[in-house]
């Protein structure tokens, strides 16, 4: 797996194809909207998808420290689908989290899904957090940033349709602008909404690029160009 | 026949016809019978005749007999006909429909009083099979009439339906069964399918006789032959012509986008403004009705219609049916033809109008085949298990089950008389609490067994659920259209909308409209705008060629004695091609292969249809990739396979061999989009995932899960769960092209004919013209990305990405580095 340099607000940042962040300076991996035991609230109303999910997530969790082998992690809120989440989770599951994260600092930001903090959790938990001139909270795009500061933050859940000759390919991606980053969401029952959607338009400001997650690496384009050439795409007969 | 009847028959003019006879004796016989009749037979009154006569002879209250049609209007119309009859013999019979449309306050009536006859669709059958009181309801039912059992048989509809029938046989064991179809390949399988033990020596087959040969003949545009397109619109004059000189004239096409394009191009050269519509799926159902009342009505010289219009209401007017395009199988194009004149004694009259060269054959190989009255046309597939869970859930809500029970009333359906044990008991634990290995989900079982066994539904809020999810058809996300100040034109694909911005046109119920926004879960357009429109394209919109037609498309080209009944044009193309390299013969299989703009093409000519074809170009580019062919791509059409590579081909008996299909397939199968559609149906239909419910948009991204995701973790986890072995079952019965290249890939065995050329040959120039327009998917993914962002980034000029260590101290990656290193590109 390529992971592909990033510059925000001075600070390099890398991003890498299974969709975490990393702050090489801090020894720091950043994730977004986990939503573990997503299944399992589906399952509460009525339909039983797969009960995987949790395991999944932390699958490729464990790959992504594993590589990257940070001093800390920063989940950018979400991290949990809801309340309850953490008293569904399965023992083996649970028992796989703490394993994961207890020799490490963890800080989770508050999200709209976990918005209280959860003292069962391994780490400290943090309505939103700032170091140097970068800020992380779970909804981007909401507050006016000072010139020489970023912003990095997950919740939109962003991907998109890159077109190709053989039509258009669709997958999560990471949005950036000049300064903010939108994660995308790294659980492994969450969907995206395509950047080109109005919802979008907090984080969608400015001149944008989005690199979609490939198996090995990362697929960049340019917000424009990514417009015209889908239109053109989608215009033949 | 009773005298009043007779009377009847007489004041029209009318004298009973045999079927109707034979309809009415099997009827007095109590048994079930196939009515099988060309349009226009009077099949609907010899279904309904013995129920008039047998409560008119022994009048009663309560529900006698129930009649199911696949179309909604199809039901309202049939009760509109009926009335007459009732009405002109004084007869107390009560008809009414049921359908999703049926006001509450009906509804409820119905249920407390119900008509004699009711006339419903399979979704409100099973919603009123699940209501507890269903026993009382059609406890007393003396008849079933299945219309177009045809265009049921075989479906996920049809599977419902056919599970519904099982159940009515246990309310009311007494009631008959009858079936009527247009004319089948299979009647046989369509009588199992319709026999209440699931054999079809229990249902009597009659057949009305053969109405009067339908007239055809072909269309070519006036000018010079196209080599390549689809959409026929070169023939806008001709096809105009037609229309001004008959009557009313159905204008059948084979896509929405076709249809909105060749309605365009009438209307462009339309000056003396015959009234012409247009009519597809993707309009409102007020707009098609709007269409059909004026049709009905004699408002309108022409429609422009798919296949929104292959079913329905009979309109006697229509004296022409214009087939455009190639018509891709012999028993639609008759459906369609029969559109035209519905009386069975006038012969149909019908024009097909082929877009490009390839067409003219196919229509050709069509004409031929009409006249020697041979059909295309699968058996029905078996039962879907995603329609069994839906079913199953749908029983639980009714009342408490014993399994064995339920399972031996299932198999007695046709179309679940194969059905395991095994596969059975895997369901219900599926529809209990979704079935895993890893069982959690106890907590929120939707079914629960007591003490003696019996399976009952855990609560009200799981059978309000079904109520809203039941069904079988699964849409992808639409989104509104919708006239600003005015109504809702229809619908069009979520995605389409999302590549528009404001002040783009596109093409749409027949007008150019210019998207202004959105508003809530509408796209709000106002007419007219300045900029070139686009046509929305729907996916998998276009039907592959039938194995039968593909026979005869292959045996016309093999064999110049046919070549009679060709244009002049397609006959010296076809001699060009035996001049330059050779015609595929009926039982080989003919590969050129040529160099051409710096790459190699390879191109093989199989006649399997293009979905067959797709998965052959798949399989066997990797096999390519093998032999060190370096192959780069290919395009895949109903006629053939061109691939393009590097290098020189080798010998293309290498490629295809017999065990091509078994290599790769599984591999890519899993891959494949194709599966992920299936499951994404199945696991709709099962009640794994909501269905998509317009309005609820807002939070959609948050609370549903995406098919993908779950397809993919399930995949990984749990191989065979039950909703993946009905998935693969699915795709290797659905998709026949899996069997079709395997036959191919054994007749071709030593038969291959390689011609190594210097240029392309006339035969293979339609799929070049094709190349760049097809939608390739699965593993070939990553290298299409990887490319098209390139040349984004190529045109852009941007970011190039590189690989740098990031930690130090941190672990080694698992995964070798690449031998190269990309060079670093100075940054923006």
């Amino acid at each position: 797996m390529i992971a592909a340099p990033l510059h925000l607000a001075g600070e390099r940042l890398m991003l890498c194809p299974s969709g975490v962040a990393l702050w090489p300076a801090k020894r720091t991996l950043i994730v977004a909207d986990l939503h573990f035991e997503k299944g399992s609230a589906q399952a509460m109303r009525g339909h039983p998808v797969p009960p995987y999910d949790t395991r999944e997530t932390l699958e490729r969790l464990s790959f992504a420290l594993r590589r990257y082998g940070p001093r800390r992690v920063i989940v950018l809120g979400d991290a949990l689908h809801d309340d309850g989440a953490l008293a569904r989770m399965a023992p083996a599951d649970r028992a796989t989290l703490r394993h994961l994260l207890s020799p490490l600092e963890v800080l989770w930001i508050a999200g709209n899904h976990d918005p209280s903090p959860q003292p069962d959790l391994p780490g400290q938990c943090l309505p939103e957090w700032k170091e140097g001139r970068l800020h992380f909270r779970h909804i981007g795009g909401a507050t006016p940033l000072p010139r020489a500061e970023a912003e990095l933050s997950g919740h939109y859940h962003p991907k998109a349709t890159l077109p190709t000759r053989a039509g258009g390919i669709t997958r999560p991606c990471f949005l950036a602008s000049g300064q903010r980053l939108v994660l995308p969401a790294f659980g492994a029952f969450t969907g995206g909404l395509d950047v080109l959607d109005p919802g979008m338009a907090p984080v969608t400001r400015g001149a944008l690029r989005v690199f979609l997650l490939g198996r090995e690496r990362l697929h960049s384009a340019s917000f424009e160009a990514l417009r015209q050439s889908y239109a053109a795409l989608a215009a033949k007969p | 026949m009773p005298e009043l009847f007779a009377r009847w028959f007489a004041g029209r003019g009318w004298a009973p016809r045999a079927h109707q006879l034979d309809m009415l004796a099997a009827a007095r016989a109590g048994q079930s019978a196939l009515l099988i009749a060309p349009t226009g037979g009077g099949k609907t009154l010899a279904g309904f005749l013995p129920s008039l006569i047998a409560l008119h002879e022994a009048p009663r209250e309560g529900l006698h007999t129930l009649y199911i049609s696949p179309l909604k209007a199809l039901a309202v119309d049939i009760a509109r006909n009926l009335e007459a009859p009732i009405a002109e013999m004084g007869l107390s019979i009560r008809v009414e429909t049921r359908t999703g449309d049926t006001p509450a306050n009906r509804r409820a009536r119905q249920r407390e009083t119900p008509p004699q006859i009711l006339l419903t669709t399979p979704e409100s059958l099973t919603l009123l099979l699940s209501l507890p009181d269903a026993g009382e309801m059609f406890g007393g039912l003396q008849a079933i009439v299945v219309d177009e059992a045809h265009a049921l048989a075989g479906t996920k509809r049809g599977d419902q339906l056919c599970l519904c029938l099982s159940r009515l046989a246990t309310l009311a064991p007494q009631a008959r069964r009858v079936g009527l179809s247009a004319t089948v390949n299979h009647p046989d399988a369509l009588r199992a399918w319709l026999s209440p033990t699931a054999r079809a020596t229990d249902v009597a087959l009659i057949r009305a006789a053969g109405g009067a040969a339908p007239q055809l003949g072909v269309q070519l545009p006036a000018g010079r032959l196209p080599w390549g397109g689809h959409m026929g619109l070169d023939s806008a004059p001709e096809i105009l012509a037609r229309i001004a000189a008959a009557r009313v004239t159905i204008v059948f096409v084979n896509t929405r986008a076709q249809a909105e394009l060749i309605f365009a191009a009438l209307w462009k050269i339309n000056e003396d403004s015959l009234p012409i519509a247009v009519h597809h799926g993707s309009l409102t159902v007020e707009q098609r009705r709007k269409v059909e009342a004026a049709m009905a009505a004699g408002k309108l010289r022409g429609v422009v219609a798919t296949s929104s219009l292959d079913l329905g209401i009979d309109w006697g007017d229509v004296d022409q049916v214009i087939q455009v395009g190639a018509p891709k199988g012999v028993s639609r194009l008759l459906q369609r033809v029969g559109r035209a004149n519905h009386r069975m004694d006038e012969a149909s009259a019908a024009m097909l109008v082929p877009a490009n060269r390839f067409e003219v054959i196919e229509c050709a190989a069509a004409l031929e085949s009409i006249a020697a009255g041979e059909l295309d046309g699968e058996e029905p597939r078996p039962g879907g298990l995603d329609v069994l869970a839906q079913h199953i859930l749908a029983m639980a809500c009714h009342a408490p089950f014993r399994p064995d029970d339920l399972y031996a009333e299932v198999t007695r359906a046709g179309a679940y008389a194969d059905l395991s044990r095994r596969d059975f008991d895997d369901v219900l634990r599926f529809v209990e609490d979704g079935g895993y290995a890893l069982a959690n989900y106890e907590r929120w079982r939707r079914l629960f067994r007591d003490s003696e066994g019996l399976v009952h539904v855990r609560g009200t809020a799981v059978a309000r659920q079904l109520r809203l999810n039941l069904g079988t058809i699964v849409e992808l996300p639409l989104m509104k259209v919708k006239l600003r100040g005015g109504p809702v034109l229809g619908e069009v694909e979520e995605w389409f909308i999302s590549t528009l911005s404001p002040g783009d046109t596109f093409r749409f119920a027949g007008q150019v409209l210019q998207y202004e926004g959105i508003s809530g879960v509408t796209a709000e357009v106002s007419r007219g705008g300045t900029r070139e429109p686009r046509v929305p394209t729907y996916g998998g919109a276009r039907m592959p060629l039938s194995t039968h037609l593909a026979d005869r498309v292959r045996g016309i080209l093999s064999d110049p004695t046919h070549w009679a009944m060709l244009p002049d044009s397609v006959r010296e193309w076809l001699g060009m091609q035996r001049y330059k390299s050779e015609l595929p013969s009926a039982d080989g299989l003919l590969v050129e292969t040529f160099p051409r703009g710096g790459r190699w093409y390879l191109v093989a000519y199989c006649f399997e249809g293009r979905l067959a074809h797709q998965t052959l170009g798949m399989l066997a580019t990797r096999r390519m990739e093998r032999l060190g062919w370096a192959p780069l791509g290919f395009v895949a059409t109903d006629y053939i396979l061109a691939c393009w590579m590097a290098f020189e081909p080798g010998d293309p008996a290498e490629l295809f061999v017999e065990d091509l299909l078994g290599e790769d397939l599984e591999d890519w199968m899993a891959e494949s989009s194709m599966l992920r559609r299936t499951f994404r149906n199945i696991a709709t239909i099962a009640g794994l995932l909501e269905k998509h419910h317009p309005g609820a948009e807002k939070n959609r991204r948050q609370m549903t899960v995406n098919s993908d995701l779950i397809y993919d973790v399930l995949r990984k986890h749990e191989p065979n769960h039950i909703l993946l072995r009905a998935t693969r079952a699915e795709a290797a019965h659905g998709l026949t092209d899996i069997r079709r290249i395997g036959a191919m890939l054994a007749r071709a065995k030593g038969r291959i004919r390689h011609r190594k050329l210097d240029q392309v040959s006339p035969l293979a120039v339609p799929v070049m013209l094709e190349i760049g327009r097809e939608w390739v998917a699965g593993d070939a993914q990553e290298a299409l990305l990887a490319e098209a962002a390139a040349l984004v980034e190529e045109a852009t000029g941007g970011l190039e990405t590189f690989e740098e260590p990031l930690f130090e101290g941190g672990e080694a990656p698992p995964e070798p580095r690449p031998a190269r290193r990309p060079r670093e590109r100075r940054r923006r």
